[in-house]
């Protein structure tokens, strides 16, 4: 049931269908179309931001306005913008490499989109209704717990609200991986992108209750009058710090791993290599996840724990630039020796290597306590996540977004288009931000809504501007690029690359029960070893039969309005309880709709043997 | 300790160099200009763990370029199968185990930096100031002493100069780069750090734990100047008559006004502790209204009378006055004569 079929059943009938579709490639559309949109708006955010900073002494924005668009820029491109990107790509591809017709759970998948985009949009309506939030994408307490306005509840209930359709994701593709491999997929012969989605669903697993909790107690404190991170009342200020980086940190690496596991596949592809020490990635993979649950007090070190605690934290950061260099030369040898192809997708992977590089030396650099006194909370520590985060996350994002762009789309994006957004973007992006670096040790420190002149600071800020605006023009270019590859670019046939993996053994886009019979996988790379054994596809693990397949369900887009309305509620009722009755309305309708869910058998249904014979269905 | 890395400083002169060449930012605000004890430890740390860095990033690029050089598919080989190499062990143990040498060497003086700079066993007999960070202005009580001030922190250079830091509303960071690493000030619990300049100057400081809508205006001075000029400084601040009469009839009637207009229920002269407004003991030697404006007679008219326009969500423009502007103008005068001490900005800046 590709778009052309949904299209000629009228633009109603498609919205009917996206939003009661429990199809991964579908969902993998919405959070795409979704994340990006969120994307642009963080964007937009950025420049006014930069522009703000052109010059010593700037009032293009008011201060309080500044702090809300520091805050927006931060919140929306971590929660709203790189999240939903990875759930597209995981989405669009985990269950393809291992061979499975959905994921485990394809309901709870739509559920998760849902929830996150009510939250994204309640986070957003702040903008119009008197004030967006305005403490810092971090919300440290005290300030997010007394800042005046309604600001921070939108950045309080919109997180909850979208923090839990994550942690449906990725308790979703936790289970997705383990139970729903085709037969003869080891955990060992994994391809490297769903190991990280595993990886980084299970951190999402452990990591995102601590911000639930976290917020909740925020939550009570600036709606119904508790004093958690209030000293006055008993309360303490450094428990959400806590919280929010023993969230915060895995948060970091929830972003990169899959971003990590995009390389890996179009390194290994486009080298014509299998990836260099496989088996030390997974490894490495695994250990930074578990790293990256001991490290959260680095963002701490000028909260005063004591050298000895800062110390311990210290080693313990370094730690993890060991399995990251064992990535970084595994990559390095993947490309050795092999006959590598330079395309859109893969300029993304080449350029990341050396900006990666730089992004995790400063890391080391700023894991160096004593050190980071002087780092933190500057423009240091912008330009080093900036550098993990769009050198690591985004680059990743636009990576496995040109490489799985036919698979999702069947049609390859534009090349020369492609070419140009990726060295106006990545120009871009180091002019901004490398600058950054001496900006925040000559004395600039972060989320500031402005500096004053003879501070030196001028012409770093200016040359940071200018990179911005490149960075903007590749982002521009590359939607010119979607629009012109979906009117002018042709169809491809499943395996455009010459690929390795699964997904690259049947259609593009493929159609909606993925695979007519499961594969049979006899090793790493199976494509690869069944080209390489002259044959023309995957060996199929059963004979034809029919097909079992989920039914569409309206229910989870009311369960997620339901809590929406109900946010409204919670926010309003501080001014007057009678918003309590819009609590009681929203509730009711997603508990409605849980117990419509709960009572009714939806039992799917089947496509039947003789309709896959005909191989109508493309 | 200090004898390597004097060597590895010599070391490391020609990176600084170029950087020096290309701007290492104004001095006395740059952490890259350290002047001061902490400040210097930690660029000492900044230069190994660049360095080390450094050298990382020449080896991969090395690898890189080699790789993009030699690797590239060539023509008239398109169906070229390269070898599916599995993996190397002996080259798998080379990149984990040299990294963690390089980290070793990051990490030995990181711990003995970070232990050495929280080093609190000379506290009691050294200098200490409780610091209060508010929204958006810094108070300092300089303990024992019966001396306050506000946004101005006097020290003598040489010395460590101890700060007990706490904060009267959010959180705030005392960060003055020239001098040393930052600290975060917290509600519930009281953070201490020490400073030491080793040059006299007028040292900017900043805030760096994000405050509110001003923020970027929270902006402060330490002082640095000699041991003497100190002992004078404290001599002068103990003596202050807050009652004093100033010399000029403009100054009196603007004496007459910052009472009347309860001004001084906010703003102590003196060393009354009460510190619901920024202490104005010794306003007139400071270098910097509000930390940013310009320190005239026309700004400071322009800050009694509309404080919003220079600093936004400042907590004066919530109070419940109304002076005109000729009013203003005497405030203005009275404020600006208070000079208690010959020792002011200048004498840090004078005898270089």
């Amino acid at each position: 049931m590709s778009t052309a079929t949904a299209q000629k059943r009228g633009f109603g009938a498609a919205i009917w269908d996206y939003l009661t579709t429990v199809d991964h490639k579908k969902i993998a559309h919405l959070y795409l179309v979704s994340g990006g949109l969120f994307f642009l708006i963080g964007g937009l955010e950025a420049l006014l931001i930069r522009i703000q900073l052109i010059k010593p002494s700037n009032d293009f924005v008011s201060a309080g306005f500044y702090n809300e668009l520091l805050t927006m820029h931060g919140t929306t491109m971590i929660f709203l913008a790189a999240m939903p990107l990875i759930f597209a790509l995981l989405n669009a591809v985990v269950p393809l490499q291992i061979g499975a017709r959905d994921v485990a759970f394809p309901f709870l998948n739509s559920l998760g989109f849902w929830l996150f985009l009510f939250g994204g949009i309640i986070l957003n309506c702040g903008w119009f209704l008197g004030g967006a939030p305005d403490a810092g994408w971090t919300a440290y307490a005290p300030l997010s717990a007394v800042s005046p306005g309604h600001g921070v509840d939108f950045y309080v209930l919109g997180l909850q609200i979208s923090g839990a359709g994550t942690l449906i994701g990725g308790i979703n593709f936790l289970v997705t991986i383990i139970n729903m491999r085709a037969p003869g997929m080891t955990y060992m012969r994994m391809p490297l992108f769903t190991w990280t989605a595993f990886v980084t669903s299970s951190l999402i697993l452990f990591a995102f209750p601590a911000l639930t909790v976290g917020l909740f107690l925020l939550m009570f404190d600036r709606l119904f009058g508790s004093g958690f991170f209030n000293a006055s009342m008993g309360g303490n200020s450094v428990i959400w710090e806590h919280l929010f980086w023993i969230f915060g940190h895995p948060e970091v690496y929830i972003l990169i791993l899959p971003a990590f596991g995009v390389f890996s596949d179009v390194l290994s592809t486009f080298s014509k290599k299998r990836l260099f020490g496989y088996t030390a990635m997974v490894f490495a993979t695994t250990l930074i996840g578990f790293l990256g649950f001991m490290v959260w007090a680095h963002h701490m070190f000028t909260t005063g724990l004591g050298p000895a605690a800062n110390s311990i934290f210290a080693i313990a950061t370094m730690a993890i630039a060991v399995p990251t260099g064992i990535k970084i030369f595994n990559w390095l040898f993947t490309l050795w020796g092999g006959s590598i192809t330079i395309n859109s997708a893969m300029l993304w992977a080449l350029a990341f290597i050396p900006t990666f590089t730089i992004g995790g030396t400063t890391g080391v650099m700023l894991a160096a306590a004593a050190a980071d006194y002087q780092y933190h909370d500057t423009y240091f520590v912008v330009a080093h996540f900036h550098y993990v985060i769009v050198g690591g996350v985004v680059f990743g994002l636009f990576c496995g977004i040109h490489y799985w762009w036919p698979k999702m789309f069947g049609k390859i994006l534009n090349e020369t288009l492609g070419k140009i957004t990726f060295w106006t973007f990545f120009l871009g992006f180091h002019l901004t931000f490398f600058i950054q670096h001496f900006l925040g040790l000559m004395g600039m420190p972060r989320r500031y809504w402005t500096y004053l002149p003879n501070q030196e600071l001028d012409t770093g800020n200016l040359i940071s501007t200018i990179g911005a605006f490149l960075m903007a023009i590749g982002t521009i270019v590359f939607i010119i690029n979607v629009i012109y590859t979906s009117v002018k670019g042709h169809k491809v046939s499943g395996d455009p690359w010459d690929g390795r993996t699964l997904e690259w053994s049947i259609p593009s886009p493929p159609p909606h029960y993925n695979f007519k019979q499961t594969p049979l996988v006899r090793g790493l790379d199976p494509l690869w070893i069944e080209k390489m054994e002259g044959r023309k596809g995957i060996t199929p693990a059963e004979p034809l039969d029919d097909i079992h397949m989920p039914n569409p369900s309206i229910l989870p887009f009311i369960m997620s309005l339901g809590l929406f309305i109900a946010g409204f509620g919670f926010i309003y009722q501080v001014d007057n309880l009678a918003f309590l009755w819009v609590v009681i309305l929203g509730m009711g309708i997603t508990l409605g709709a849980m117990f419509v869910r709960s009572i009714k058998d939806d039992l799917g249904h089947h496509i039947h043997k003789e309709d896959l014979e005909e191989g109508a269905d493309q | 300790m200090k004898g390597w890395m004097a060597k590895f400083r010599a070391l490391l002169l020609f990176g600084s160099l170029t950087l020096v060449l290309s701007g290492c930012g104004k001095e006395n605000l740059s952490a890259l200009t350290p002047k001061g004890y902490g400040a210097k430890s930690a660029l000492d740390l900044i230069n190994i763990s660049l360095a080390v860095m450094i050298f990382v990033f020449i080896v991969v690029m090395v690898i890189y370029a080699i790789v993009l050089v030699r690797f590239r598919k060539k023509k008239g080989q398109e169906d070229f199968i390269p070898q599916q190499t599995e993996g190397n062990k002996a080259l798998e143990v080379i990149w984990t185990v040299i990294p963690i040498i390089l980290l070793v060497i990051i990490a030995i003086p990181t711990i003995t930096i970070t232990f050495d700079l929280a080093d609190e066993s000379a506290a009691g007999d050294s200098i200490n100031v409780s610091v209060t960070g508010n929204q958006f202005w810094w108070h300092f009580n300089y303990e024992g002493e019966e001396i306050q001030t506000s946004q101005d922190l006097y020290i003598p250079t040489g010395e460590k100069v101890y700060l007990n830091m706490k904060t009267s509303d959010v959180l705030h960071s005392f960060w003055v780069p020239a001098l040393s690493g930052k600290m975060d000030l917290h509600p519930e619990n009281e953070n201490t750090m020490f400073i030491q300049a080793d040059e006299e100057g007028v040292y900017d400081g900043k805030c760096a734990e994000f405050c509110g809508t001003s923020h970027s205006l929270m902006d402060f001075k330490v002082i640095a100047v000699s041991p003497e000029e100190y002992e004078q400084w404290v001599e002068d601040m103990k003596n202050v008559d807050p009652e004093a009469q100033p010399e000029s009839a403009d100054a009196q009637e603007g004496q007459q006004l910052f009472q009347e207009n309860s001004c001084i229920g906010c703003h102590a002269i003196g060393s009354s502790p009460a510190a619901t407004g920024p202490n104005l003991t010794n306003f007139g030697d400071r270098t910097t209204l509000a930390g940013v404006a310009e320190h005239d007679r026309d700004t400071l008219i322009e800050w009694i009378q509309n404080p919003e326009s220079i600093k936004p969500g400042n907590r004066m423009s919530d109070a419940n006055y109304e002076v005109s502007e000729e009013e203003a103008g005497k405030i203005a005068d009275y404020l600006l004569q208070l000079q208690p001490s010959d020792i002011t900005p200048e004498s840090a800046t004078s005898n270089e």
